[in-house]
């Protein structure tokens, strides 16, 4: 790890300023960040740490929602009780990620900000167009057993780690950002971004924009997260579903909002899928037309073509369970 | 034999360090407080084959708080030893990624390894060769397998047997590379002093150590001095000096300093060895009511350019089975990959992967029950040798374990048994490892207050060593275990066995206990006795402990999730001297069966020729989550052929069977034979 300034932000204004030298990068719950130091992936040269910001709260706002403080912790918001009542999709996916140290440091706006775990990106002795831009994608012909599916490109094939951020791609959450030229919000799905030919910049921020709150509309109830990995806990996702239904009482899907997670560079909006579904009677058969609707685009790379089966065989039981 | 008798022995005694391991008193190799300390840090090969152009030290030697860089252009000339990995910096070749090429040696461990990014390394890579695959041409017959088995045994003519036999059963299975990934990762600090060497080393044996440091540094061994109080694991990845032993001695003689040095994770994953890859074409011939009537095993590994490691993986196929043809064979590939050594096991552990998955598949193809098929074939002498079994209680261990198990209600139709969307599924395998004793040396003196201080060169890697050798010393002298005092981890207690082979206990344990029973004739004073004549009089027999294991999988129809509900290992292994630390060895290993059979790979990286996935979040050891009702228990066996103490040793056997009563679990779950481990969801789904 290289020698680094430290400093910490009095308030979201001068943590703003601070940032905007070259080399200065936000320092919150560090869970991801002080790994990359170490490995030497990441070399920031000013850490701004702005994980005392009173960005700690959760408040009701008028819809019905919830906003969220950028430094809330995942193990606090997971078990928050408006959470669980309203979006217990949220609450599934934060306790699927990582372990429970690790949920106890990390925060909303790191969660989202997470890099990928490509073996790549993280091994400084070898390419990777991410990590410096140019010098190549190993991953595409090497190991990418657990990498995207969907929207990669040739310069980068990584998907986004986070399960929070796939539930609140379904949720449809936006995310306030505070930047050079004031605040302004962001919708989710749309921080994320996909790898295209510049794999190094993993969402739309610029520099020095710092994430202030989450805010989720309307309540989602009826929501599940259903998480597929390797081993029970302690890991990343190798297919995630996030859904949430709204169901007439004859059984008529009103309207469904599906995000994926382990396919992509971003968390996945199964748009294609949710179109297929909605006005859709609450059938297996439906639940088969939207998932293949979603995944027969599918690009699967040389080790990864189980993800498309596994894809589709989980999300159609997730939204049988869900509408039943 | 004489035994021992008494109280302690049998007793579930806690650790006796285990206070001043929580509370971090205990110092392990890389704590111990010395003055003066420099740290090195090693620089590691980003080729996979080929030479070293050039070094150039200056940026590292630049920055504040070098004291030097190490490399084969000013590094000190060494002497011979067996094991090329320890020649550090004697030449300009590369045999594979992430060798240590050069060390960087600071006031400060940052600085080391600021210095260490800094050194520039120019290479004249050639094409590399890390793929171990059945059709590779460059296959030979080593001389010998680990560590001194016949290559191959054949008896009678095993290929024809099967050829006639009513029932065949034709496999090939395969089993990825994995690591040991102790949780200390390797350590060591080195003192020069006059002339000669002390180095504190996370190591599982200090005697043998010493040997060989001093071979490589050219000193008569009694002026080598090796220290090992606390290992924080091992599985055979620290059984003999690694280069990171080395590293240190060469760095202290260097910069004139005592020199510590820790590996990183992700060099662990290149320089202290790992379980072969294996490829094993398992061959059975049967009547069809199950009995045997030939066995063929044949094995293909990889080894290294530096150093010929032949694991032994069809010599348990030697003896578990009776049939009159048989026949084991090892092929060995050198790549240009690190050297894999000896992992928890070796040779029973793969090898009886392979083995119990296909007594699995004879005994779906005969329909007869797996533990029956078993049963038939059980063998009275030692298939092999053709002599007695000091004693054998696999089927013992088999009726026991399907008794608290539940087998008996078992439905044998795969695929069969649902609970909403978990398939479920029970599998079967046999356990069995070595029963060994080697030759070693104890002191035992009496103190002023009455109490015993026993030395002897034992290590400690978590197992409890210490512990049970206490027992064992005050059953010896007929005291209590509270006034009995073990000081272990020092080459300068004599000769004595690794902690290695299941065989510490057996072998510290009876030189113990004679020297125990030497002070007590004494009455005063101190005795000290070596074991040689002892273990080289005792009777031949076929020495071996044995178990079986049970499990019950839940296979996720829609992802190929596997979850293990439940684990059950019967053993039998002759006296358990503590059962609080041996159910701990026992549900230890099992689990790290488990792991091998769902989740540890390491991944070799085809292009740049190392081990990928080099970190513990990246290659997976099960968590706690994963690990829901696991228990060991052992059958009462009375063998008096063995030891004083007569016990069997149990570091290993535990992780010998698990995989492939997971793997026989798995296809009694969904109807899918998963002959490649780690049996992953994507192994299901395909």
């Amino acid at each position: 790890m290289k020698a680094f300034a430290y400093e910490r932000a009095g308030d979201a204004a001068a943590a703003v300023e601070a940032a905007a030298v070259d080399g200065a990068t936000y320092l919150a719950g560090g869970t991801n960040l002080v790994d990359l130091m170490k490995l030497g992936v990441v070399e920031p040269q000013r850490l701004v740490d702005v994980s005392r910001l009173p960005h700690d709260g959760i408040e009701d706002t008028a819809g019905g929602g919830l906003r969220i403080g950028a430094a809330v912790r995942n193990a606090d918001l997971a078990v928050h009780e408006a959470v669980i009542e309203r979006y217990p999709v949220l609450s599934q996916a934060l306790l699927a990620g990582a372990s429970g140290q690790l949920r106890n440091l990390a925060t909303v706006g790191g969660n989202l900000l997470q890099r990928t775990r490509c073996s790549y990106f993280q091994d400084v002795s070898k390419p990777c167009n991410k990590r410096r831009p140019g010098s190549g994608c190993p991953a595409r012909e090497g190991d990418h057993r657990n990498l995207a599916i969907l929207g990669h490109s040739e310069h980068c094939v990584a998907t986004h780690p986070s399960d929070m951020a796939v539930a609140l791609a379904a949720i449809g959450a936006s995310v306030h950002v505070l930047g050079a030229n004031g605040e302004r919000t962001i919708p989710l799905p749309g921080l994320h971004r996909l790898p295209g030919d510049k794999p190094q910049h993993d969402t739309v921020l610029n520099r020095g924009d710092l994430i202030t709150a989450v805010e989720l509309g309307a309540p989602a109830p009826r929501s599940v997260y259903r998480k597929v990995r390797d081993r029970a806990s302690f890991s990343f996702a190798v297919f995630s579903v996030a859904a949430i239904a709204d169901v007439d009482d004859d059984g008529t899907i009103r309207e469904a909002r599906i995000a994926l997670g382990g396919v992509a560079h971003v968390p996945w909006r199964a748009e294609r899928a949710e179109a297929a579904l909605r006005g859709a009677p609450a059938t297996a058969a439906s639940f088969a037309v939207a998932a293949a609707a979603e995944l027969d685009p599918a690009q699967p790379l040389r080790d990864n073509a189980f993800k498309v089966p596994l894809a589709r065989s989980v999300l159609v039981r997730t939204l049988a369970e869900l509408c039943a | 034999m004489t035994g021992v008798a008494g109280r302690a022995i049998g007793a579930a005694l806690s650790r006796v360090e285990g206070r001043e391991k929580v509370t971090g008193e205990a110092r392990y190799a890389f704590e111990q407080p010395i003055e003066g300390v420099a740290y090195a840090a090693a620089v590691t090969a980003t080729i996979a084959a080929g030479e070293i152009d050039a070094i150039n030290p200056a940026r590292a030697l630049a920055l504040p708080g070098v004291l030097a860089v190490i490399s084969h252009d000013n590094a000190p000339q060494l002497g011979e030893t067996a094991d090329g990995e320890l020649l550090l910096f004697q030449s300009d070749t590369v045999h594979y990624r992430g060798q240590i090429v050069a060390a960087v040696v600071a006031e400060t461990l940052e600085a080391a390894r600021e210095g260490a990014d800094a050194v520039h390394i120019d290479y004249a890579p050639r094409e590399h060769d890390v793929e171990l695959r059945l059709d590779h041409p460059r296959y030979y017959k080593p001389e010998k397998v680990n560590p001194s088995f016949p290559t191959d045994t054949a008896q009678g003519d095993a290929e024809a047997a099967v050829g006639r036999a009513e029932v065949v059963v034709d496999e090939t299975y395969a089993t990825q590379p994995i690591h040991n990934n102790p949780m200390e990762p390797h350590a060591s600090l080195a003192l020069w002093e006059g002339a000669g060497l002390l180095l504190y080393d996370s190591i599982q044996g200090t005697w043998g150590a010493r040997r060989t440091l001093a071979e490589v540094f050219d000193l008569p061994p009694e002026r080598v001095r090796v220290v090992s109080q606390h290992v924080g694991g091992g599985f055979g990845c620290k059984g003999t000096p690694r280069p990171q032993s080395v590293l240190a001695a060469i760095a202290a003689k260097v910069v004139e300093r005592p020199v510590r040095v820790a590996l990183s994770r992700q060099q662990m994953f290149a320089t202290v060895g790992y379980r072969t890859p294996t490829i094993q074409r398992v061959r059975l011939g049967a009547t069809r009511d199950g009995r045997l009537t030939a066995i063929a095993h044949d094995a293909f590994e990889q080894t290294s350019t530096v150093r010929e490691f032949a694991e032994q993986t069809t010599t348990p196929t030697r003896m578990m089975y009776a049939a009159p043809d048989r026949l084991t064979t090892h092929r060995l590939v050198a790549l240009d990959v690190p050297t894999p050594s000896w992992m928890r096991a070796p040779g029973e552990c793969p090898g009886m992967y392979a083995l119990e998955s296909a007594i699995d598949e004879l005994a779906v193809a005969c329909g007869i029950d797996p533990i029956e098929l078993r049963i038939r074939n059980e063998p009275d002498l030692d298939p092999e040798k053709g002599i007695p079994f000091s004693s054998r209680n696999l089927v013992a261990c088999l009726r026991e374990g399907a008794e608290r198990f539940g087998w008996a209600d078992r439905d044998p139709t795969p695929g069969a048994r649902e609970d909403g969307r978990w398939l479920i599924g029970t599998g079967v395998a046999a356990s069995t490892y070595p029963v060994y004793r080697a030759p070693s040396t104890a002191t035992a003196r009496f103190e002023a207050d009455g109490s015993v201080t026993v030395q002897i060169a034992a290590a400690d890697i978590g197992t409890g060593a210490r512990t049970v050798l206490t027992q064992i010393a005050a059953d010896a002298l007929g005291t209590d275990p509270a006034q009995v005092r073990l000081e272990i981890g020092d080459s300068d207690f004599g000769s004595a066995a690794i902690a290695g082979g299941s065989m510490g206990t057996a072998s510290w344990g009876t030189a113990v206990v004679r020297a125990c029973e030497a002070l007590r004739a004494q009455g005063e004073g101190e005795a000290t006795v070596n074991t040689r004549d002892e273990i080289k009089a005792q009777s031949e027999l076929s020495r071996h402990a044995f178990g079986a294991q049970f499990v019950e999988v839940r296979v996720d129809a829609d992802s190929g999730e596997i979850r293990v509900p439940r684990v059950l290992g019967v053993f039998g292994v002759g006296r358990v001297i503590n059962p609080k630390t041996a159910r701990s060895q026992f549900i230890g290993a099992m689990t790290q069966g488990l792991s091998m059979a769902l989740q540890e790979e390491s991944v070799m990286d085809r292009e740049f020729g190392d081990y990928l996935n080099h970190d513990l979040a990246q290659y997976h050891v099960p968590v706690c989550a994963d690990i829901e009702d696991i228990e060991a228990v052992w059958v009462d066996e009375d063998d008096g052929e063995l030891n004083p103490m007569g016990s069997k040793g149990i570091g290993e056997i535990g992780i010998v069977g698990t995989a492939a009563a997971v793997a026989n679990a798995v296809y009694h779950a969904t109807g899918r034979r998963v002959r490649e481990l780690p049996i992953r969801l994507d192994r299901i789904l395909v």
